[in-house]
Parts: C-alpha cells; structure tokens; sequence
C-alpha cells in the first residue's frame, strides 16, 4: 500500500510549490468523494446525529434519568419514540445521551491517536537511530501489553466526571501503535527525497522539515487513519461500558444500554435493538466515510470500488 | 537469539507494569471490610500479610517472578492457587481461540479470494456489503443477534439445535459419542460469533491484495506460458496476495483475544476472558497478572508465527 503512496506523494511534493495546481488537487479529492454516494449519505447522517444528540434532549419532554412510572417495559409509542426500560425511563432519551458519550470519545481519540502516531513516527523515521529504536521499542510494549484489561483496570476507580475524560487518554495512548509504524515507514522513504535533503542543506531545522515536509506528504494516510480509527475508538468504549469499566452508572452510554438491553433481548427486543442499532449505524457511517476517502485520496491504492481491470 | 532476549525484556517489563498498576489501584480488602457484620480487625491484618500487603510492589513483584518461574502464579485472594485454575481456563479459551482464528482466517481468505476472482459480479457485491456490515458491528452486539436468531431456530426446529450457555451441558449423562456432540452444540455458536469478525476482516484485505495481484504482469506471464487459470490463480494470484496477511495475522490475534472476552462473558464460558474480568471486579492482582501475562505470551507467540508464515510464502526473505 505504500507505492502507490509515495508515487501519489511525488505530485503533492511538486505542487507544493504552485499554490494554483494545489488547490485543484484539494477540489479533485473533494469531487472524487462527492461522486462516492455512500459516504455522503454517512458523513450527513453523521453529522446530522452529532448534532441531534446535543440539540434535542433539551427539546424533548423526558430526561435520561427521568422515570415514567406509568409506562413502564411499554413498546415503542407517540409518547416514548424508542420505548421505555424496566424503570420506566425513556429510551430515545437515554441513547442520546449514551450517543453524545460514545461520538464525542470516538472523534477525541481518533485525532488524538493520529496526533501521537504521526508524531511518533515522523520522529522515529526521520531521525532513526537510538530515537527510532526507543520508539519502536515503546511501540512493541504497547503491543504487547493488553490495553484493554490496562483501561478496564484504571477507569471503574476515577472520578464520576472525569471518567469520558481518562477514557479518551487511555484509548488514544492505546489506539496509536501500528498506525505509526506506516508513517515511519513512509517517513524512512521521504527522508531519501531530494527535496528534503535539499531543505536540510538550505540549513532548515529538523523540526521544521518534520512539519513543512514529512507531514504533508504522509497527511493523506493521516486523514484516512483518523476517519477509521472513530469506528475502533466507539467499539473499544462501548465494549468496555458494556462490560461495566468504562462509563458509570448512574451515566450512561450506548454499551451500557446494550448491557442492559441483552437480559430482555428476547421478550423486550427494543431496549436492545435502539441502541444496538444506533451502535452499529454510527461505525458503518464511521467507516463508510473513511473508505470514500481512502478512495478518492488515493485512487490507484487498491480500494473497494473504484478499481477497474 | 536477540529476538528472544527482546521478547524476555518486554515480557518482564509488561508483567512489570500490570503488576504494578493492578497492585497499586486494587484494593483486595474490600471484600472483606465491606462484609456486614465486619470481621475482627485481627482478620484483616492477618488477610493483608497473608496477600503481602505490607511489602513494596517492586519486592511483592520478585516474589511473584520467583514463582513464576517454578510455574507457580500465587493465589486468589480467596486463596486457591491460580496455576490449577489458570491451566483449565487456558484450555478452554485456547480451544475457542484455535478453532475461531483458523475457520475465520481460512474461510476469510477464501472469501476475499473468491470475491476478488468475480469482482463485481453479484456474489462479490454481497460478500462487500455483508462484510462491511459485520466489521461495523461490535461482538457483543453480534453474539447477542446471534442468540437471537438460534432461539428463533431452535423453536422452529423444535430441538435444542444450539445452544448458547456454558460450554457443556451440566446433566451431560451418556457416553463419550454424546458428550462429543454436546460440546459441539456449545462450541458452534461462540466460534461462530468469533469467526464471523474474523472472516468479515480478512476477506475485505485479502480481496484487496488479490485485486492487487491479479492486475500485475506476472500473472499475466503465468498465463502466456500456459498455466490454466485456475492453476495460475492458485500458484502465482493466492499465494503473492497471502504475504500481507501473514502481518495482519499477528496485530489479529490480539483483536480475537478481546473479542473472545465478550464472546467469554456472554456465552457463559469459563475462559480466560472471563476469569479476567471476574478478577479486575474482585481486584485481585494475582489473577490478572497471570492472565494478561499469558495473553502477551500469546500475541508474542502469534508475532513469530506470522514472521515463520512469512518467510514460508515469500522466497526473498527466506535466507536469514
């Protein structure tokens, strides 16, 4: 996957120097994934539920935590759009509010695992070495250490409004790993470019290199990373508040609801099902849109759809 | 040999870092001071020393690599050893693990391959979306839908086809023909559930690098000197696209580890998945050291055999 890459790269390398041409490769990318009819639908629905689970709870006559003590376990209705739980809480309420938990934390870890893995593997390629051994080394322990019992542990013992906070820390030093590696490798590759050793002998500090040259050139495969590492960073919080260490009651989030929807999956299907499938719904959106854009960043990387023989 | 070392290293230094994390969060004694009435303070101290409370975690930590090394984890804090338990358990999730990761990896490559030889005929087009659909949905959303659907078999069938607690029926009476059978009615549905992200995975890579393959010249050649195509397909297409997916193999396994966690608690299996999460509720170090020890023992293991699968597909970097 990487040729075609650095191929791809070779033409933003040049154009870099004509901002014009730049620019019409931007509006081509964006053409490419307006054609792509799938991911737009997603990245609208996407946004429309991002907004919606902030913008409509204060609109709606029930709370999450509010009880209707006369419908109780009722099938969904005019009144509850989604039903109502054992405890008379309504649902629609409650899985926005579990919605807000769960996109908030996917969006946050998947920037900010992108953050670290470009930075971590700009700076293990580019200067290799003792740098690139630590990093790599680093990258390994992580590997091997089983993040999830790690979060499982730490979560259940922080603080009620903290916890969505030490969620996403934890999810994105755990969500970096084999994501920097590819940047690294692409960056040992950059390195080699005349352009690059050209701005080295110009006298351009290092860092400066790392921003103005390395990263742009890998800001393709960072843009995909981030937009498929939403759907990962939502499973692993869900699976975790599913299992009871991640977000706490009396919060609730989309896996919690899941946890207690599963008792009654078969007598009570829609305490499941909403949330289930608001769940599901959000990660194909999620990976929807980073497929159209893999497809139309980089056309000639073997995509799902575009490749004609 | 280097590799080994580096593998040592990083084993004690995660081991490390579990231990000490766990041991410095966990509060064991909380089963004990939360009892209502409260046991005599003369309880709880002799607790805590028996549980090496007093000690610093890096001594605790050589007391436990002391064992280790003799096969020995400690014990529960309810004190039975972890060992007896751990073996048990392994064997179990082993069995879940083994059988998962080998169906989802070959019928995923097969899938993929096979979508990729009729790309956008109808078969692919399926196989694309179906796929997509299932790396979209998390495993305890998928187990429970499976549950679901086996109960709507089962009551139209009339017969317990599947079953979905527990890996053996507790009154399992008869002799070994039907306790065969009755472990595979348990083992179908959670390898299934396993398998099914496993299979959605690979199939989605391996159709690309199929695609990948099949567009390249040296198949072409293969079928210029008179190769047929399905010989030409097999020899030169699947093997060339079966190099990725030795890496992906590796970084997979820890996937199907966490996955077979839900699959675990949620089909009621006595696993390590299972114990693990029993054993960060108790708070009890010992068994949770023990268990994610063996896990990176496993992804460690799995990083070797995916370097082995490697070399064997690829000529260029067997001389090493």
């Amino acid at each position: 996957m990487t040729e075609p890459v650095t191929t791809d790269t070779a033409t933003t390398a040049k154009s870099g120097v004509d901002v014009a041409r730049f620019a019409s490769r931007r509006t081509l990318v964006w053409r490419r994934f307006l054609r792509n009819k799938p991911a737009v639908v997603s990245l609208v629905l996407l946004a429309v539920m991002f907004v919606g689970c902030y913008a409509l709870p204060p609109v709606l006559p029930y709370s999450y935590t509010d009880l209707d003590f006369y419908a109780l376990q009722q099938p969904p209705s005019l009144d509850h759009w989604f039903g109502t739980n054992a405890l008379g809480q309504d649902l629609l309420a409650q899985t926005l509010r579990g919605m807000q938990k769960s996109m908030l934390i996917g969006v946050c870890v998947a920037l900010f695992s992108t953050i670290i893995a470009a930075t971590a593997g700009a700076i293990a390629g580019y200067f290799g070495g003792r740098r690139d051994r630590a990093l790599m080394w680093l990258v390994d322990l992580l590997l091997v250490v089983p993040s999830f019992y790690v979060i499982a542990i730490i979560t259940p013992r922080t603080k009620q409004t903290g916890t969505v906070l030490w969620l996403i820390l934890l999810l994105s030093v755990f969500g970096w790993m084999i994501s920097s590696r590819i940047v690294r490798g692409m960056t040992m590759s950059l390195r080699e470019r005349e352009f690059v050793s050209a701005a080295r002998y110009m006298g351009v500090s290092n860092t400066r290199i790392i921003i103005r040259h390395i990263l742009p050139n890998v800001a393709s495969f960072l843009i995909i990373d981030t937009a498929l590492n939403v759907g990962t960073a939502i499973m692993a919080e869900t699976g975790l508040s599913f299992l009871g260490f991640g977000v706490q009651p009396p919060d609730v989030s989309l896996g919690t609801l899941i946890n207690d929807g599963k008792t009654s999956v078969t007598t009570f299907p829609w305490v499941f099902l909403f949330p289930a499938g608001v769940l599901v719904l959000i990660i194909l959106c999620a990976n929807l849109v980073g497929d159209g854009l893999r497809d139309a960043i980089d056309p000639s990387a073997g995509s799902l759809r575009r490749r004609r023989k | 040999m280097r590799r080994l070392l580096n593998y040592v290293v990083l084993l004690a230094v995660a081991s490390f870092l579990i231990f000490s994390l766990a041991s410095f969060t966990f509060r064991p004694l909380d089963s004990l001071l939360q009892r209502n009435p409260r046991p005599p303070q003369a309880v709880i101290d002799a607790k805590a020393a028996e549980l090496d409370l007093d000690k610093p975690i890096p001594l605790r930590y050589g007391h436990w690599v002391a064992g280790m090394v003799h096969g020995d984890f400690g014990t529960t804090i309810g004190g039975q050893p972890v060992s007896d338990e751990l073996w048990r358990r392994i064997g179990v999730s082993l069995r879940l693990l083994v059988i998962g990761s080998v169906v989802g990896t070959v019928i995923g490559v097969v899938v993929g391959a096979w979508g990729a030889i009729r790309q956008y005929r109808l078969s692919d087009r399926v196989i694309t979306v179906l796929s997509l659909l299932v790396i979209s949905t998390p495993v305890f959303v998928l187990a429970n839908l499976l549950i679901l659907a086996a109960l709507r078999v089962n009551s139209v069938l009339g017969v317990q086809l599947f079953e979905y607690t527990g890996e053996t029926s507790p009154d399992a009476v008869g002799g070994s023909w039907s306790q065969f059978v009755d472990r595979l009615q348990h083992l179908v549905l959670p390898t299934f559930t396993l398998a099914l992200g496993a299979i959605a995975g690979y199939s989605r890579y391996q159709r690309n690098a199929m695609l990948d393959v099949l567009g390249q010249d040296f198949i072409r050649t293969a079928r210029a000197k008179g190769l047929t195509r399905r010989r030409a397909l097999f020899k030169h297409g699947l093997r060339t696209a079966l190099i990725p997916m030795a890496t992906l193999f590796a970084y997979n396994l820890a996937l199907l580890v966490t996955g077979a966690l839900f699959v675990e608690t949620i089909f009621g299996w006595h696993g390590m998945g299972e114990w693990a999460v029993r054993g960060i509720a108790t708070q009890d170090t010992n068994i949770v050291v023990a268990i994610t020890f063996f896990t990176a023992v496993m992804i460690l293991l799995a990083g070797l055999l995916s370097d082995v699968f490697y070399a064997a597909l690829d000529p260029r970097v067997r001389i090493t």
